[in-house]
């Protein structure tokens, strides 16, 4: 069974969907803004002749027909970053500030860490855990050769994540770009859907409750806890936000992203979730020409207490980065 | 530790699977051999002419035999975690070598030993290639070494210069074929 015949239900235009996910995605690079500026990758490239176009909803992000993200000046300085699209959505919807306690929960190959360690200016703390130890080193790889020198690397199970090894006790900010079914990047990776199982989605819905209710924990009261990921599967996505609302002190709270979007779903399969799931953002690939995801901004309750980081250039961030 | 350790006598040794910060000067040094803070900053200062207001706000931690890592966060318990920031820096050899990114990172605020390469010398670099450059007539040793992209001077990497040959010990991963772009 092609797993994408499960989603029609959901999606506005069925044909639309189906023959975007049916079409390769373009090579996209993200401005590392650590080393160079959108305008001095924009130049580089121009005067190499490497094809580029925006994006149109990012003035860092860069469409390269021609493919080879790797293969020019610009990358070899560390001024770009090959990263998909809708990749970048999370740390945006994240908002870190310089100086604040950031965790990447899931962070390898590190696209996330490093657009993180970049929004905060390289200043504060990232710790990028990862339980897989193989695949560290490729985002310890993408973090050195990116110039980030905020970042903490740790491996360890973020289910039961321990801060003992850190300097403080709770994160501002939380990460949870969670490990899941990816048919999202079936425009990259066809596989994912003939690999795709049932089984396979609860097993790790488990995985995300675990690690999302972990996230939560290690956020101080009134910070964020962004949760993403690249499936559409209500059970990888609602379920587990419903699941942390009802185990934790927390609330799903709205944001903009400045792509075209749909609202969380709050039915689904004989199950219904909290309404303000609606508040998480659905990303189709016919919407926007890109791969399917899912974001989720979520407010840790409790009183704010005077910590590391400032929340108080929130409303105005996003426009430093995102051209609409 | 065992009679048969045999830097017993001489106070702790260098864990090579552990993040240690540099003391501060060589005066508060414990563990034989390890750079100080102080002679890091010095080194750039003085090799470089990067000095403490780059570099001043950064911490500095050794792993493994002489390899020095930055990092601009709040302190860790290094005996857990994997990293700590990025590698910069290599000690307890008789010359000190930035790394490749260190040098990206840090090295447009050099002002001294800093080789800058036309387009056909700076592709050939970038691929790891030795070459000739019998013209430079500055200090032998670890340069900085960039070429002139999008308007401005931006460094490549590490070069060794000895008896007019420009050695390039990018290193193998970062090595590239890239194209000759004229300005």
């Amino acid at each position: 069974m092609n797993p994408l015949d499960r989603y029609e239900s959901l999606v506005d235009d069925v044909d639309a969907f189906r023959a975007a996910c049916d079409r390769p995605l373009p090579s996209v690079v993200r401005t590392n803004r650590i080393k160079a500026s959108p305008a001095r990758v924009r130049e580089a490239f121009e005067a190499e002749g490497v094809a580029h176009d925006p994006v149109g909803w990012h003035d860092g992000i860069f469409r390269l027909p021609d493919g080879n993200p790797g293969g020019n000046w610009p990358h070899a300085h560390g001024w770009t970053h090959g990263q998909e699209e809708v990749s970048a959505l999370p740390a945006l919807a994240l908002d870190p500030q310089p100086g604040d306690r950031v965790w990447d929960a899931c962070a390898a190959p590190g696209s996330k860490t490093t657009q993180t360690a970049d929004l905060m200016d390289d200043e504060g703390t990232v710790v990028a855990n990862d339980n897989d130890l193989g695949r560290l080193s490729a985002l310890r790889h993408n973090a050195e050769r990116l110039g980030v020198t905020n970042a903490i690397v740790t491996n360890q199970d973020a289910r039961n994540f321990s801060l003992k090894p850190l300097a403080f006790d709770a994160f501002d900010r939380a990460l949870v770009d969670a490990p899941c079914s990816c048919e999202g990047t079936c425009r990259k990776n066809p596989d994912v859907l003939a690999e795709w199982t049932l089984d396979h989605v609860h097993g790790v819905a488990g995985i995300q409750k675990g690690i999302l209710t972990r996230a939560i924990q290690a956020t101080r009261p009134g910070g964020t806890v962004v949760y993403s990921t690249c499936t559409f599967a209500p059970e990888e996505n609602e379920a587990v936000l419903d699941h942390a609302l009802a185990s934790e002190d927390c609330e799903v709270v709205p944001f903009d992203l400045p792509l075209e979007t749909a609202p969380g779903v709050t039915e689904w399969d004989g199950e219904t979730y909290d309404d303000s799931v609606t508040r998480a953002h659905r990303v189709y690939p016919h919407h926007n020409d890109t791969g399917g995801f899912f974001c989720a901004k979520l407010r840790v309750g409790g009183a704010e207490e005077g910590a590391g980081g400032s929340d108080a250039a929130t409303a105005d961030r996003d426009a430093a980065g995102v051209a609409r | 530790m065992s009679d048969a350790d045999p830097d017993a006598d001489h106070g702790p040794t260098n864990d090579g699977q552990r993040f240690d910060r540099l003391p501060e000067t060589p005066a508060d040094r414990e563990v034989a051999g390890r750079a100080s803070r102080e002679e890091v900053l010095d080194w750039w200062e003085t090799r470089f002419g990067i000095g403490r207001e780059v570099l001043g706000g950064y911490s500095f931690w050794e792993k493994g035999a002489g390899k020095v890592w930055v990092f601009n966060g709040e302190a860790a318990d290094p005996s857990r975690v994997e990293t700590i920031g990025m590698t910069f820096l290599r000690t307890r050899q008789e010359h000190w070598k930035p790394t490749t990114r260190a040098v990206q990172r840090f090295g447009e605020d050099a002002t001294r030993n800093v080789v800058e390469l036309g387009p056909e010398r700076a592709s050939r670099f970038v691929a790891g290639e030795d070459q000739d450059l019998p013209e430079w007539d500055g200090d032998w040793g670890y340069l900085i070494v960039s070429h002139r992209i999008a308007g401005t001077s931006a460094p490549i990497g590490v070069g060794l210069y000895l008896h007019g040959e420009l050695r390039s010990v990018v290193p193998k991963g970062s090595r590239a074929d890239l194209p000759v772009v004229e300005r």
